[in-house]
């Protein structure tokens, strides 16, 4: 061995030392909680909820931006679950998590992510989901002067120009049912998929019963909802809370789902945050 | 039997034949060079092999292969993405001429030293300040939104041209200054000597001083042209079907980030061999500035 390999081998060396060394413990993975008390969970911060969801976000899910003021549905919802877990509000810790990352494989920041994500069966197998807490609809929103206004059926749709944004089953929906002529156009956030409507640049705009109603309501003078999209395949949609892959924590976030549904409590939420559906006609 | 001398140097009328020495140098080169290539797959099979072993026995490594490296979900997406990747081509395709005139004039228009010509010459400076200091993003979320929101007649409103055109207008201002460069490398001697054979300014630099320019710079505006190639993903925030957006949505779907690496493969496979090329193209004007460097 001559002296000029030593650099290298003692590279070699360290990397090998550096991958094995850097490894993480293997995390057990946790056993069912005993109870669901709250000093039996095993939580990211020890005695409090931590709650993700991103920013901005939006109505009517949320209000002003401001995840822990109570006020929006999914605002709403968090605070009734964690009253029903036990924990106080003060307990109850916000943090951000941007969608795209929300799945990422790896231990997470939160203890669930609350952010109008549908539950589908391919999603299911990378993350754990709650049971749904909110039954959802999409909806068609076009400009009050537009041709597509006053269209009753989705065959009347097949020609215009559709927005979405990315990563929503809105997309899906319009694929799967609507099947545009031309291929729907696909924008980061929201915000860009309302304001391509409101400049014209698309006929209409696809998005989720609640969030249809506030556009229309706050963000474009004059547009209208045309009408909700059927469901796909009979199955009905619902949004569920994100947890890391085979986190048992899911189970007393079902039982206190459960129990808000049996009281009653999450209806009375839907209205008083989320209009009612009366004025939105089913397309066939 | 011996036909040359010690030194090589060849006796009167025996034909030249390499002298021992020389032979024997060659031979050394050939194991030199054989030593140092083994060596040299030897260790890079040896770093592969520790790195993999690493990774592969990481606590980590099988929620990674299946969220990362899931090959159906690689095939599924592949078609989807593959059919974005096509709208990239021709966004690219179309904005690279564009950008080499627009890059090129405002050269020109900067390069102008007559007086009467100032303003040109003040817009080309700031243009190029103004383009090459707005992140790509930016500027074609302004182009994008913006020029559609102006309700002017006649402004396409495909996200896929105003992607382009905003793409255009950023890198006409960085192809300019690499166009300068290049003008600015010529030796001011060429231009006395062109106006001396009575050329006039415009036939000097029409005929002299650009085709050397251009020349010397095809490196740096096809690394310009490799970068174009990857910027193309940004048109994706107006909302056109490519190939990073494909990805987007299929990874949403499922949950999974591996079409994210069909869209990376696809990029990969059209810049690595634009990068080889430019490499081929340098060491080739390399070797031709060398001394007795032919054409």
């Amino acid at each position: 061995m001559s002296r000029r390999y030593l650099p290298l081998l003692t590279g070699l060396a360290a990397l090998v030392l550096a991958g094995t060394a850097c490894a993480p413990e293997e995390t057990s993975t946790a056993e069912a909680p005993a109870s669901c008390a709250k000093e039996d969970l095993n939580l990211e911060t020890a005695g409090k909820l931590t709650v993700a969801t991103d920013k901005p976000a939006f109505e009517p899910w949320f209000s002003g931006d401001d995840p822990s003021n109570g006020k929006g549905f999914e605002s709403a919802v968090t605070y009734a679950v964690a009253e029903e877990m036990g924990f106080a509000e003060n307990e109850v810790a916000w943090t951000v998590q941007p969608f795209d990352s929300a799945y990422a494989p790896g231990p997470k920041k939160f203890d669930f992510d609350v952010n109008q994500i549908s539950v589908t069966p391919e999603r299911a197998k990378a993350v754990t989901f709650s049971d749904g807490y909110y039954t959802v609809r999409q909806a068609v929103v076009t400009l009050g002067d537009s041709e597509y206004a006053g269209a009753t059926t989705m065959a009347a749709l097949k020609d215009a120009s559709i927005a979405v944004q990315v990563g929503t089953t809105s997309l899906q929906a319009v694929k799967e049912q609507i099947d545009p002529g031309e291929q729907p156009k696909v924008f980061n956030t929201q915000i860009d998929a309302v304001n391509a409507l409101k400049n014209e640049q698309v006929d209409l705009l696809v998005v989720d019963l609640p969030t249809a109603f506030y556009v229309t309501a706050a963000q474009i003078d004059g547009a209208k909802i045309v009408g909700q999209l059927p469901h796909r395949n009979g199955d009905t949609e619902h949004f569920g809370l994100l947890l890391e892959r085979g986190n048992p924590l899911v189970s007393c976030l079902n039982e206190a789902i459960g129990a808000l549904k049996s009281s009653g409590e999450l209806q009375r939420l839907e209205d008083k945050w989320l209009a009612a559906e009366g004025d939105a006609p089913l397309l066939k | 039997m011996k036909t040359s001398t010690e030194d090589g140097a060849p006796r009167d009328g025996a034909p030249w034949v390499k002298s021992e020495r020389q032979l024997e140098r060659e031979r050394r080169r050939r194991r030199a060079g054989v030593r140092s290539a083994s060596l040299a797959t030897v260790s890079s099979l040896l770093f592969v092999a520790v790195v993999a072993g690493v990774v592969v026995s990481s606590p980590g490594w099988p929620r990674v292969h299946d969220t990362f490296f899931d090959w159906g979900e690689f095939t599924g997406a592949l078609p989807d993405v593959l059919r974005g990747f096509w709208l990239n081509v021709q966004i690219f395709l179309i904005a690279e001429p564009l950008i080499l005139l627009l890059g090129l004039l405002v050269a020109l228009a900067r390069g102008l030293r007559n007086p009467l010509f100032f303003p040109l010459r003040a817009l080309a400076i700031a243009y190029t300040d103004v383009f090459r200091g707005i992140p790509t993003i930016l500027l074609v979320y302004l182009v994008g939104f913006g020029l559609p929101a102006l309700q002017l007649q006649g402004v396409p409103d495909s996200p896929a041209v105003l992607g382009g055109f905003a793409l255009v207008l950023s890198y006409g201002a960085y192809v300019a200054e690499v166009f300068r460069a290049g003008i600015d490398s010529v030796h001011p001697s060429q231009r006395a000597a062109a106006r001396s054979l009575g050329l006039s300014r415009a036939q000097a630099l029409r005929f002299v001083v650009l085709p050397q320019a251009v020349r010397r710079v095809v490196p740096p505006l096809l690394n310009d042209f490799a970068s174009l190639q990857k910027d193309t993903a940004l048109v994706a925030v107006l909302g056109p079907l490519e190939a990073l957006r494909q990805a987007q949505i299929h990874s949403a779907e499922t949950f999974d980030y591996t079409p994210y690496l069909a869209a990376a493969v696809l990029f990969v496979a059209l810049t690595v061999p634009l990068a080889r090329f430019t490499d081929h193209l340098a060491a080739r004007a390399e070797r031709r500035r060398a001394p007795g460097g032919g054409t």
